[in-house]
């Protein structure tokens, strides 16, 4: 466990020195420019749109990161060849894949958490500025506490798709790795269609290959409840609990995979 | 116990896109090293020295054959505790400093409070970079990231140490350096495997050296054992010639050719009485700047055997 959290420490760091938090200062900038834009142009949508926003600004962020940071997370080790005298040290193959996995979503969880308080401070402005009639039309508060499902279920769904630039990045190219990655987050997002895929097109060769690429494919579409909670909508605690037990399941097989591939590999 | 045990180890590539076919890089290579030894282990570019300490390291697996550091498997963690390794032109994270990459390494090694503090410190005096201990990998020159890459592989105070290349991109004090540094391992009892194309560190390190060709291991054994070390001939080296003494000298010369500054280079057979040709020398008013004894080096030795392994491979 020590060796993990060493080998993840390693990979903060990186990310630090790599000015990779230089990202939360620029979605600072744009929300509260957002904000300020929104506030001048709108009439009483103001926070819902700030919300939306905020809200996506957090994800879209938090892909950048978990992609780019991702997909050099192991194979930027193999090509420089920095990877010879690391695993020449007491690690395993196993503990390697690990630290680095760790080591990238504590960067997500601390850029994505500063992200989530500069969106707060940006709500809680626009609360205390808000006139009293104003205040009451909307039809959630400012800082409604379902917002922060909204941030937990990116964060897992980031974690995903962390997991998928790992695996990739154990045997491709930086470039091949983001472009599957991204390329499966889309598709990630659109995977309920493809458990309906009859309705489309009746070739049963077609249908079972939809459905088996259904259950392949990272289900994405739960993770994305920002518009719920942005219009203050309940997300029920059991499909929430549901979606982060399935994120577990699904990392749980990609960092197999991945450490499988890992252990297997041949450095030239 | 042997500290290096490696027993009919191979190692195939594919190549070849569409039509993938085997290239054996290693072939059949049996070796023991024991402990407290310097092993110099030589060959051309190409041969599988690389290869073979990849192999040692588990950076690369076998086609077949096994390999055993101080008893164990190659790859097993106890093993790794008490090894350091020193790769080809190697690479470090460039965005931290020296001093934080050794205390990461070190941590990975179980050190733990002051004392990572007080290795790390001791490493980088050992390699000569205590003074920039504290810059980033980044703004080093490529010697000091080899001598970067001999601290990482002292950190552990190892009982067995593979270096591979390790005088590349040194100058020659760098060189001198770490000759020093391998001695001191040496004589700490540490066993010391080191891969080289430079023969002149060999003939001065090695106890043992074992020399690679084409993925063979063409000889092995103590260098008094490989090389016959008995005499060739003489080699003067002598001033104010004149030409009626250098034509008396051509009879029992091997050769004589003229150097710059007036000065020629004598070869005599083994068989020449040194003495007599320097009485010979001085009665006809030469001046003798040099004589030394020709016998068979590490480098004859090398072209030989591995020209012979060519030959073998390549039918000429």
């Amino acid at each position: 466990m020590r060796t993990i959290a060493l080998v993840a420490g390693a990979v903060f760091k990186e990310s630090v020195r790599d000015r990779v938090p230089y990202s939360m200062v620029a979605f600072a900038v744009l929300l509260i420019a957002a904000s300020y834009l929104i506030s001048q142009l709108t009439a009483g949508q103001d926070l819902k749109i700030i919300k939306d926003l905020g809200l996506a600004a957090i994800s879209w962020f938090g892909l950048l990161i978990a992609i780019f940071i991702g997909i050099g997370l192991v194979s930027k080790e193999v090509e420089r060849r920095s990877v010879f005298a690391l695993l020449s040290k007491p690690l395993t193959r196993g503990q390697f894949i690990l630290g680095k996995y760790a080591g990238l979503v504590f960067t997500l969880v601390v850029n994505l958490s500063a992200m989530t308080v500069a969106f707060a401070v940006v709500l809680a402005y626009m609360d205390a500025v808000a006139l009293p009639e104003v205040r009451a039309g909307w039809p959630a508060p400012a800082l409604d506490p379902r917002l922060l499902t909204g941030v937990l279920l990116t964060v897992a769904e980031l974690m995903i798709v962390t997991a998928l630039a790992l695996f990739f990045s154990t045997f491709s190219s930086p470039l091949l790795s983001a472009l599957l990655t991204f390329g499966l987050w889309v598709a990630g997002h659109f995977n309920q269609d493809l458990r309906n895929f009859e309705a489309v097109l009746d070739v049963p060769v077609m249908v079972w290959l939809a459905r088996g690429l259904y259950y392949l494919l990272p289900n994405l579409a739960p993770f994305n409840v920002r518009a719920e909670v942005a219009h203050g909508v309940d997300v029920p605690t059991g499909d929430v609990l549901l979606t982060l037990a399935y994120a577990a399941v699904y990392i749980a097989v990609l960092l197999v995979a991945s450490i499988a591939v890992f252990r297997r590999r041949d450095f030239k | 116990m042997p500290a290096i045990e490696i027993e009919e180890l191979s190692k195939d590539f594919l190549t070849g896109f569409w039509r993938p076919r085997p290239y054996r890089a290693l072939d059949r290579l049996t070796l023991s090293v024991d402990e407290g030894e310097v092993f110099g282990f030589l060959g051309p570019n190409g041969a599988g020295k690389s290869t073979t300490l990849k192999l040692l390291m588990q950076l690369l697996y076998p086609t077949s054959g096994s390999a055993r550091i101080l008893g164990r498997p190659v790859g097993d963690l106890a093993v790794k505790q008490r090894i350091g390794f020193l790769p080809e032109n190697p690479y470090f994270y460039d965005h931290l400093t020296a001093e934080e990459l050794l205390t990461y390494f070190a941590r990975l090694f179980g050190l733990r409070g002051a004392e990572v503090a007080a290795r790390v410190g001791r490493v980088l005096d050992d390699v000569g970079l205590g003074a920039e201990r504290r810059l980033r990998l980044r703004q080093y020159s490529k010697g000091m990231i080899q001598r970067v890459g001999l601290a990482q592989a002292l950190l552990n105070e190892p009982d067995v140490v593979f270096l591979d290349e390790p005088m590349s991109g040194l100058d020659p004090l760098g060189r001198r350096h770490v000759r020093q540094l391998m001695l001191r391992l040496r004589d700490r009892g540490a066993t010391v495997f080191f891969s080289s194309h430079i023969l002149s560190d060999a003939e001065s390190l090695c106890s043992r050296v074992g020399i690679l060709a084409q993925g063979r291991l063409v000889a092995s054994g103590r260098l008094s054992e490989i090389l016959a070390f008995e005499l060739r001939g003489w080699d003067v080296v002598v001033a104010h010639l004149s030409d009626e003494l250098r034509a008396r000298l051509a009879a029992h010369a091997r050769t004589i050719t003229a150097l710059s500054h007036g000065r020629y280079t004598i070869e005599l057979p083994p068989e020449a009485s040194p003495e007599a040709f320097l009485r010979e020398l001085a009665d006809g008013g030469a001046q003798v700047v040099s004589l030394n004894p020709l016998r068979e080096t590490l480098e004859d030795y090398f072209v030989q055997s591995v020209g012979a392994a060519t030959a073998r491979e390549t039918g000429l």
